[in-house]
């Protein structure tokens, strides 16, 4: 699986990073910034974790062509 | 056997974030049997925390905040039923019953029925307003689309998001505070003056110690609210915000442990009966780490324990508590303002102001003999991941202010208030 984001919908809300700080970040702008897209299997639960926990669904798990 | 704990069928009561997550994370976690959905609204599942800023303001409507994936209740694996609240749990039959006397069988059940908004006696008609479903904010909407002025009774953080989306329709606002201090009682004095300030910067009128002592209805429509110091607001919409009960009522004959929530352990269990579980704003939950039971009404509390719970309903053998930092967020005016931790009435208060590339921020400390108690961080959400790292690796004062100075070119104490 991928990650991927829409900086324009982020709010800076942080719930990926606390959740995810291996792929997530934030910058000083507050908007994220992903450290790592692809997502193994043993990560996925982290991963997909942290994606339901945006608020403004700015960031979500596509398979590779997705 | 592990496996024989695992339930095959979860049906879960709340079809708001707690109970969508919590479904959603079943599913994400690989449980193949069915998860039901009981949802006492007939409408999508919706996000509610835009209900009091883009909804209120028109940027955002029913369709743009949806809580299921793309796919809808099939594409998340999810059951829906919909339109009927949940009447009664019936533990010892393993059952729900819905409004209308249908029986919901359950292997374990997830509550997940939030919390009602408290309000104020108020006359007959639609003057007066709380915001907790979408209705309520579509039918405020339309009322600011009808002009002000508008009387916000409360200054917590609904009452101040509604009076920050007011503002931004133009719309003439005050806000009345029962207490002398607005907006003190969740971020104590020092914090509540600057909000106090950014609110009068937008030009909302703040009123501290106005109680309301009725709300008059008027012939046209609009109305009058009587302070109880005998001040009058003339109000075209009054919207009270002065807290919520957690929604147990249906829940009084079921032999649950009840007190100002569902009480449940560490890991989400309901007392009182097997295979009952509580999440979100109806969970009064045994945080370990004060040793309390606490209840915490906020977005993301919801969302961790649905995780929480779905670990543990797969994973019987390796329970996790909940051990979250606390963490809100508060759009007010343009200002973000996120908190994390739990503040203590002795706290002492510092502000510490921060040079980043994207300008100046002010981040307010709170702390007790050193110990780090919470942080309310004005406008720099990356602080707010430092800060909450820090409170749940259980860091004092100098180590959070370390963690700040080290995001900053530099970081400089600054005068409270």
């Amino acid at each position: 699986m991928q990650i991927k984001a829409d900086v324009g919908k982020c709010q800076g809300y942080g719930n990926c990073v606390d959740l995810d700080p291996e792929h997530f970040d934030l910058d000083d702008d507050g908007l994220v910034v992903l450290l790592r897209t692809s997502v193994d299997e043993a990560e996925l639960e982290k991963s997909g974790a942290a994606v339901r926990s945006c608020p403004v669904q700015a960031v979500w798990l596509a398979d590779h062509d997705g | 056997m592990t496996a024989d704990r695992i339930p095959g069928r979860v049906v879960v009561v709340g079809s708001s974030v707690g109970g969508i997550r919590t479904g959603q994370a079943l599913r994400a976690a690989g449980h193949t049997g069915e998860v039901v959905l009981v949802g006492a609204e007939d409408v999508a599942p919706y996000d509610k925390p835009p209900l009091s800023k883009q909804v209120l303001v028109g940027d955002q409507s029913a369709g743009d905040i949806p809580l299921l994936g793309p796919g809808g209740w099939a594409g998340d694996g999810l059951t829906p039923v919909l339109g009927r609240a949940a009447a009664r749990l019936d533990p010892v039959g393993k059952q729900v019953i819905l409004s209308d006397g249908e029986p919901v069988a359950y292997d374990a059940v997830v509550l997940a029925t939030g919390a009602h908004p408290r309000s104020i006696p108020a006359p007959e008609g639609s003057l007066v307003r709380t915001v907790r479903e979408l209705r309520d904010s579509e039918a405020i909407r339309a009322q600011f689309s009808r002009g002000g002025p508008v009387v916000v009774v409360g200054s917590g953080f609904i009452g101040a998001e509604v009076a920050s989306s007011a503002r931004q329709l133009g719309l003439e606002v005050t806000i009345v505070e029962a207490l002398p201090e607005p907006f003190a009682r969740a971020l104590g004095s020092e914090v509540a003056a600057r909000i106090g300030r950014l609110h009068a910067d937008a030009g909302v009128s703040v009123l501290g110690s106005a109680a309301v002592a009725r709300v008059e209805s008027l012939a046209d429509g609009t109305g009058v609210v009587h302070l109880a110091d005998g001040r009058r607001l003339p109000a075209a919409t009054v919207v009270v915000g002065i807290g919520v009960v957690p929604a147990t009522r249906w829940l009084e004959d079921s032999g649950l442990d009840l007190d100002r929530g569902v009480l449940t352990d560490e890991y989400c269990r309901a007392s009182g009966a097997p295979d009952v579980y509580a999440v979100g704003d109806v969970a009064r939950w045994f945080d370990v780490r004060s040793g309390e039971h606490r209840l915490v009404e906020h977005w993301t509390n919801a969302v961790e324990q649905a995780n929480l719970v779905a670990h543990n309903l797969l994973h019987p053998d390796e329970l996790r508590p909940h051990v979250k930092a606390p963490y809100f967020w508060s759009d007010q005016h343009g200002l973000k303002i996120q908190m994390v931790g739990r503040i203590h009435p002795d706290d002492r208060v510092s502000f510490l102001r921060c040079t980043t590339s994207a300008g100046e921020k002010d981040v307010a400390l709170y702390s007790r003999d050193g110990g780090f108690s919470a942080a309310v961080v004005l406008g720099w959400p990356r602080a707010v991941v430092a800060c909450r790292q820090a409170w749940e690796r259980g860091e004092d004062l100098a180590q959070v202010t370390g963690r700040l100075s080290a995001l900053a070119t530099a970081a400089t104490p600054v005068p409270v208030g």
